[in-house]
């Protein structure tokens, strides 16, 4: 039976392109680095892209489709990621299983999933619709990942408002893409005005960075290497939060330093 | 408001946007929690008013009912400027009627 303490942790977004696959492959791999049993689950039937994240897009043999309808058994069709053990993927299956997929199927692969691993990692599609909340079923907890953007933050508060009704807790943010120059110029929203706006609390917050492109080219998470990026640093600190461990948030505006960045900080002082 | 944003309303400068956006974040949540469109909120806007003016004297284009939206709850705002109280709970059939002198609530009204 499933183990008790196994935790299923929908990853979630609303809008698409906001990072929610790029944050479920590194935690993954984060998750089994620190000795989690980790299974990430692509839930995104009609683009899946998890598997090309981690580079195991040439290793699927069997996917969610062949496990449902008994043709296979479950270890068949689970991808073991090669630098870490601790990691499998349950590969997306064809995106006609859309037109049948219940929430049921999914509760019941992720069950299965369950009784072998500590941690799963449902990475849902974008949108509200069938697909979401199919992913939503299999979920007791979520992460919602948005971006300090009018649109992400909007669509954000629609799950949120799904993930409430459904009953699925605890919800946490994590705040992607930020960039710290433009919130010292008060050009981009702050942390705060998302976390206000969305009342939940803080996960981690992840910094704009070019490494994470470098990385999705590679089919190598950041998270696998030294955690030399800044975006790496904060995925790894996400998966140690969720283990339970008190690591600090940084603070965007003392991640820039010298006269200008005084000054930024200066011209946000509150005056009445 | 920030030092920033003073400097730029004395430059005449565009404010800067995050203010903007935090803004009309709010207000397009605000209707999305509630699923309430805005002829619709148009519409209990003018009934409210409606109810009120019958009771007391208001300024019926300054009337402002909007929805605002705190830590997930969503509430209805009314700010509605009261010129002086209805002499009577009779409404404005005996508005011009009765001057300053009192009248007895429980008088009869006559159409």
């Amino acid at each position: 039976m499933t183990a008790q303490s196994s935790r299923f942790i929908l990853i979630c977004s609303g809008k698409g392109g906001v990072g929610k696959t790029t944050l479920t492959a590194n935690l993954g791999i984060a998750l089994a680095r620190q000795g989690a049993r980790t299974a990430v689950l692509d839930a995104d039937f009609g683009l899946r892209n998890l598997d090309l994240l981690l580079g195991l897009e040439n290793r699927i043999v069997y996917t969610a489709q062949e496990v449902l309808a008994d043709s296979c058994r479950l270890e068949q069709a689970l991808v073991k990621h090669k630098q870490q053990p601790n990691l499998a993927l349950l590969p997306a299956g064809n995106p006609r299983m859309l037109e049948w997929l219940k929430p049921e199927d999914m509760r019941k692969i992720a069950a299965m999933v369950g009784e072998h691993f500590d941690y799963v990692l449902i990475d849902a599609p974008a949108g509200i619709e069938g697909g979401f909340r199919n992913a939503m079923a299999a979920a007791q907890e979520a992460i919602v990942v948005t971006t300090p953007e009018v649109s992400a933050v909007r669509d954000a508060d629609r799950v949120i408002g799904l993930l409430n009704s459904e009953g699925v807790k605890p919800i946490q943010l994590v705040l992607n893409r930020v960039r710290p120059k433009m919130m010292a110029s008060q050009e981009m929203l702050a942390v705060d005005d998302v976390t206000d706006i969305l009342a939940l609390p803080l996960l981690g917050l992840v910094l704009e960075d070019e490494q994470v492109i470098v990385s999705t080219n590679r089919g190598e998470p950041l998270t696998l290497g030294e955690a030399g990026s800044p975006a790496a640093r904060a995925y790894l600190n996400v998966a140690r939060r969720l283990l339970g461990e008190d690591v600090p948030l940084i603070d965007p505006s003392q991640e820039r330093r010298g006269l200008r960045a005084r000054i930024g900080r200066l011209m946000q002082t509150k005056i009445f | 408001m920030t030092l920033r944003d003073l400097i730029d309303k004395l430059l005449g400068r565009q404010p800067a946007s995050a203010g903007m956006a935090k803004q009309r974040l709010r207000l397009v949540l605000a209707h999305d929690r509630s699923d309430l469109n805005p002829e619709l909120l148009e519409q209990m806007r003018r009934e409210i008013l409606e109810v009120v003016n019958r009771y007391v004297e208001i300024d019926m284009e300054e009337g402002d009912v909007s929805l605002a939206t705190e830590d997930r709850v969503t509430a209805l705002v009314a700010n509605l400027p009261i010129r002086r109280a209805r002499p009577s709970p009779g409404g404005s059939r005996v508005e011009r009627s009765g001057e300053d002198r009192p009248r007895p609530t429980s008088s009869p009204i006559s159409s």
